[in-house]
């Protein structure tokens, strides 16, 4: 048992040395030079604690999106509609927000409510993803992929049309929130203790929920074994819909803290991919809880890094992109060479 | 053709060993097989024949040891190998590709040109299904195919591809019984004209009724030999080391009603059955005798609310229970263990225990994992299953996932629906098996099964309902039924005898 945990971890560390010498032949067709490429973005993310700051904010949403992924994920289900659960959530964070700057309630009830509502709204529009699967047999990644379509095409229309900002609509977004309704920073930073203390605290809600509860392990037995889960006794519609319903509304919190803590108004492309990355980060994790928060910062420290290569290297700050698309792939690939090998050097009659 | 001259060859295997980490699968195995026989490989469940053929055709190599083919050392590294050298394997799945026609999947496994020269190969098939008396369309699909025409189309591929030794691994299992007759004609066939036939099973009565010869393997080593006529007690006492038969059944029949179907009839794709009357005491054990695809699975799935009768009446103890789904019927005391127990009744990837703690009922937000494998292990031992709470389901053999899924039926239970829940496994299993179910029947459960064994529907069964293409007898009495008539019945003959539930069919 523990030679094959070590020889798991063997063949993802031979993944990332393979992703990273792809990256290097990239970086060498492109005549740039490695070692500068990659000691820029070390430089770019952890030489000040300003940029370390900067990794954390990138890492927040990261983090939030994926622990809801790592949910969907176990339930067998490909929720692409991610980026649209983030948008729905900024929008109706924005909504309340909105709603209620002018009122005399707190602050603080104002902010909360809001981040509530952003819950809510990816939770929304998660559970028509779901419903389209589970009710109308329409597969969660046309559904989802979809329903991105339309939270984009909403947030345009609000942004030009009835939230415009006073005289004429602009790409920059809505009108910025006042002072006292953004999510406190710490004073010279761009970093919210609120909004990290709320990531942690929900990876390890997910931590534990996956891992001790009665519920972590329905969603997994639905996510192996539909037919089987159902015979089992496991309501499988009910938990597909709540697997949906949890990972949407991590997302729908994702887009909140954009709103709240990072942007401060509804700007276009409020989700700033976050979902696609966070889908990343959960098939890099294979189901383990425990390697999000790791996983999920050093790609944050990888996009926080690589923001200056076009400054110093004339580089496209995409190489990070490709760097993370690479490991996932070549992760993937690994582990199907690793099953390969296992299977050939063992299976009786 | 070079199949058309009379070639035998003679295998010769010497000290073949092999392991799996520490299990000596084989264990210096030596056999002679001469040309133009039926060489039968009988042992129970894990006794190393499936490993043997393997190596012999090529998907494993032996540790140690020889194969000698007409007197020359060869060495298989692969399949194909093994055809080059004359010996092909036929799996207990066909291995053929069903949305392409018959005639492409003969093509699929020849080496060569880009383009096949489609005329000459259908004038060879044409010729050899005649030479063997195989009634195949060449231009027919696969997927229309039943597996004993499937199994004929493999056969007919690896005779084309040159095959003088055809390996047969377990070929019975789920056909029924006029397939299996039809199969061992040709296997007969096959011998007549000098190919070698060896047949791996662990079911003594098709060895008895195929072979010329057969060896024993138990535990990984040959235990014994025997040529036609066979011993039975004998054989018997080689494979398990003890002598066992399977032992006469009581039945626990009370004069409760645990279950009734009134004038049910249902409809499916292409089966459509009419008006059943049936009412199922407590303790009492429906047998279902029929060929696959007679309209067994639409039944059952009826039972357990899976499928949605077009028009009648179930009631489970009582309670009507018409159009209810299956939590509904599993509420009142239903159970259904399917027949594929990997991809229906079982996880993969989920422990033993994690399956008893799903199965179980809910107590609190947080399991107790102690508690957990607690009862886990209760049932281990109860249901004699060798393996751990933390032992992943796939893991386990057959046969202890076949008990496991025993286990995992809730307790108690109005009614048991089992779907083949003896298929595959050794004689010892299918007795243990049915001590449990028999223990459920005490407790006043009633069980409805199919099987395509017709002595386990006989022996086990108060009561039998035989399906074909729609048509369901009124329940006979298994007392007073012979596997003679059951056969006939289950192949469409003597219905206009006896009593249908049925009114017109499709």
């Amino acid at each position: 048992m523990m030679k094959k945990r070590w020889l798991n971890l063997g063949f993802q560390l031979s993944a990332l040395v393979l992703a990273l010498g792809f990256t290097t032949l990239i970086l060498l067709a492109t005549k740039t030079d490695p070692w500068q490429a990659y000691k820029y973005i070390i430089i770019g993310s952890i030489s000040s604690l300003r940029k370390f700051t900067d990794v954390l904010v990138s890492f927040v949403p990261l983090l939030l999106v994926s622990s809801g992924l790592l949910v969907t994920f176990s339930a067998g289900l490909w929720n692409i509609g991610v980026e649209g659960q983030i948008t729905l959530g900024a929008i109706a964070t924005t909504w309340v927000l909105r709603l209620l700057q002018d009122s005399s309630l707190a602050p603080g009830l104002i902010i909360a409510l809001a981040m509530l509502a952003g819950m809510l709204g990816g939770a929304l529009w998660a559970s028509l993803a779901g419903a389209l699967k589970t009710y109308g047999g329409v597969n969660e990644i046309f559904g989802g992929l979809g329903l991105n379509f339309v939270a984009t095409a909403l947030t345009l229309w609000l942004i030009f049309g009835p939230w415009k900002r006073p005289g004429i609509g602009s790409m920059s977004g809505t009108e910025p929130f006042p002072n006292t309704l953004w999510l406190p920073m710490i004073s010279g930073f761009r970093l919210s203790l609120w909004g990290l203390g709320l990531g942690v605290f929900f990876i390890i809600l997910i931590y534990f929920l996956m891992k001790g509860t009665y519920f972590g392990l329905r969603i997994k037995a639905v996510g192996k074994n539909l037919k089987a889960a159902y015979l089992l006794g496991v309501p499988t519609t009910r938990y597909l819909m709540l697997a949906f319903i949890l990972g949407g509304a991590l997302a729908g919190l994702t887009g909140a803290i954009q709103v709240t803590a990072v942007y401060h108004r509804l700007i276009p492309s409020i989700s700033s991919g976050y979902g696609f990355l966070g889908l990343l980060v959960a098939m890099l994790v294979n189901f383990q809880a425990i390697w999000v928060a790791p996983i999920a910062l050093f790609f944050a420290a990888l996009n926080i890094g690589s923001i200056q290569l076009p400054i110093v290297l004339k580089l496209d700050s995409t190489l990070s992109g490709v760097l993370q698309g690479v490991l996932v792939l070549f992760v993937l690939l690994m582990d199907g060479v690793r099953q390969m090998i296992t299977r050939r050097s063992g299976g009786a009659s | 053709m070079h199949l058309l001259f009379i070639k035998q060859m003679n295998i010769n295997l010497n000290q073949i060993c092999k392991h799996f980490g520490k299990l000596q699968a084989n264990d210096h195995i030596s056999l002679l097989i001469p040309g133009g026989t039926i060489q039968g490989i009988l042992g129970e469940n894990g006794a190393g024949k499936s490993t043997l053929m393997k190596i012999l055709s090529g998907f494993i190599q032996a540790d140690e040891g020889e194969v000698i083919l007409d007197g020359v050392q060869v060495r298989i590294h692969s399949p194909a190998d093994a055809i080059q050298h004359g010996v092909g394997m036929l799996h207990q799945d066909p291995l053929d590709f069903p949305p392409m026609r018959v005639i492409d999947n003969f093509v699929l496994g020849q080496s060569g040109g880009l383009f096949p020269d489609w005329k000459s190969v259908v004038d060879e098939f044409k010729q050899l299904s005649e030479q063997f008396d195989f009634k195949l369309r060449h231009d027919a699909y696969v997927d229309m195919l039943t597996v004993g025409e499937r199994q004929q189309l493999e056969i007919l591929r690896l005779l084309w591809l040159g095959a003088q030794v055809i390996i047969l691994d377990e070929p019975t299992t789920g056909i029924s019984a006029l397939q299996k007759q039809k199969l061992f004609e040709t296997l007969k066939i096959l011998a007549g004209r000098g190919k070698t036939v060896i047949f791996v099973s662990h079911k003594l009565e098709d060895v008895e009724n195929l072979c010329d010869r057969v060896v024993v393997l138990r535990q990984g080593k040959l235990v014994g030999e025997q040529l036609k006529p066979f011993n039975t007690k004998n054989l018997v006492n080689m494979m398990f080391g003890k002598s066992i038969a399977l032992e006469e059944s009581k039945s626990h029949s009370t004069d409760r009603i645990a279950f009734e179907l009134r004038d049910l009839s249902l409809e499916e794709e292409r089966i459509q059955i009419q008006n059943i009357d049936l009412k199922i005491q407590a303790g009492e054990v429906i047998g279902l005798a029929g060929m696959e695809g007679s309209g067994q699975r639409p039944f059952m799935q009826a039972c357990a609310g899976f499928l949605r009768p077009v028009h009648g009446r179930i009631l489970v103890n009582g309670r009507d229970m018409t159009g209810m789904n299956y939590p509904a019927f599993k509420r009142q005391g239903v159970g259904y263990m399917p027949a594929s127990r990997l991809e229906e009744g079982m996880i993969p990837g989920l422990t033993l225990s994690e399956h008893f703690i799903l199965a179980g009922q809910q107590e609190g937000l947080f399991i107790d994992h102690d508690q957990w494998q607690e009862v886990t292990r209760e049932k281990i031992r109860d249901y004699n299953i060798r393996g751990k709470p933390e032992s992943p389901v796939e893991s386990l053999s057959g046969g202890n996932q076949q008990r496991a899924l025993l286990a995992l039926l809730q307790q108690p239970l109005k009614l048991v629906l089992l779907e083949h829940p003896t298929r595959g496994l050794d004689i010892e299993s299918v007795i243990y098996t049915w001590g449990k179910l028999k223990e459920r029947c005490c407790d006043g459960a009633a069980i409805i099964y199919t099987s395509s064994d017709l002595e386990e529907i006989l022996l086990y069964s108060d009561r039998i309902l035989v399906f074909f293409s729609g048509k369901v007898s009124a329940p006979l009495s298994a007392r007073g039924t012979s596997v003679a008539q059951l056969g006939n019945l289950i192949g469409g003959k003597d219905w206009a005898r006896i009593k249908t539930g049925v009114g017109v069919t499709a």
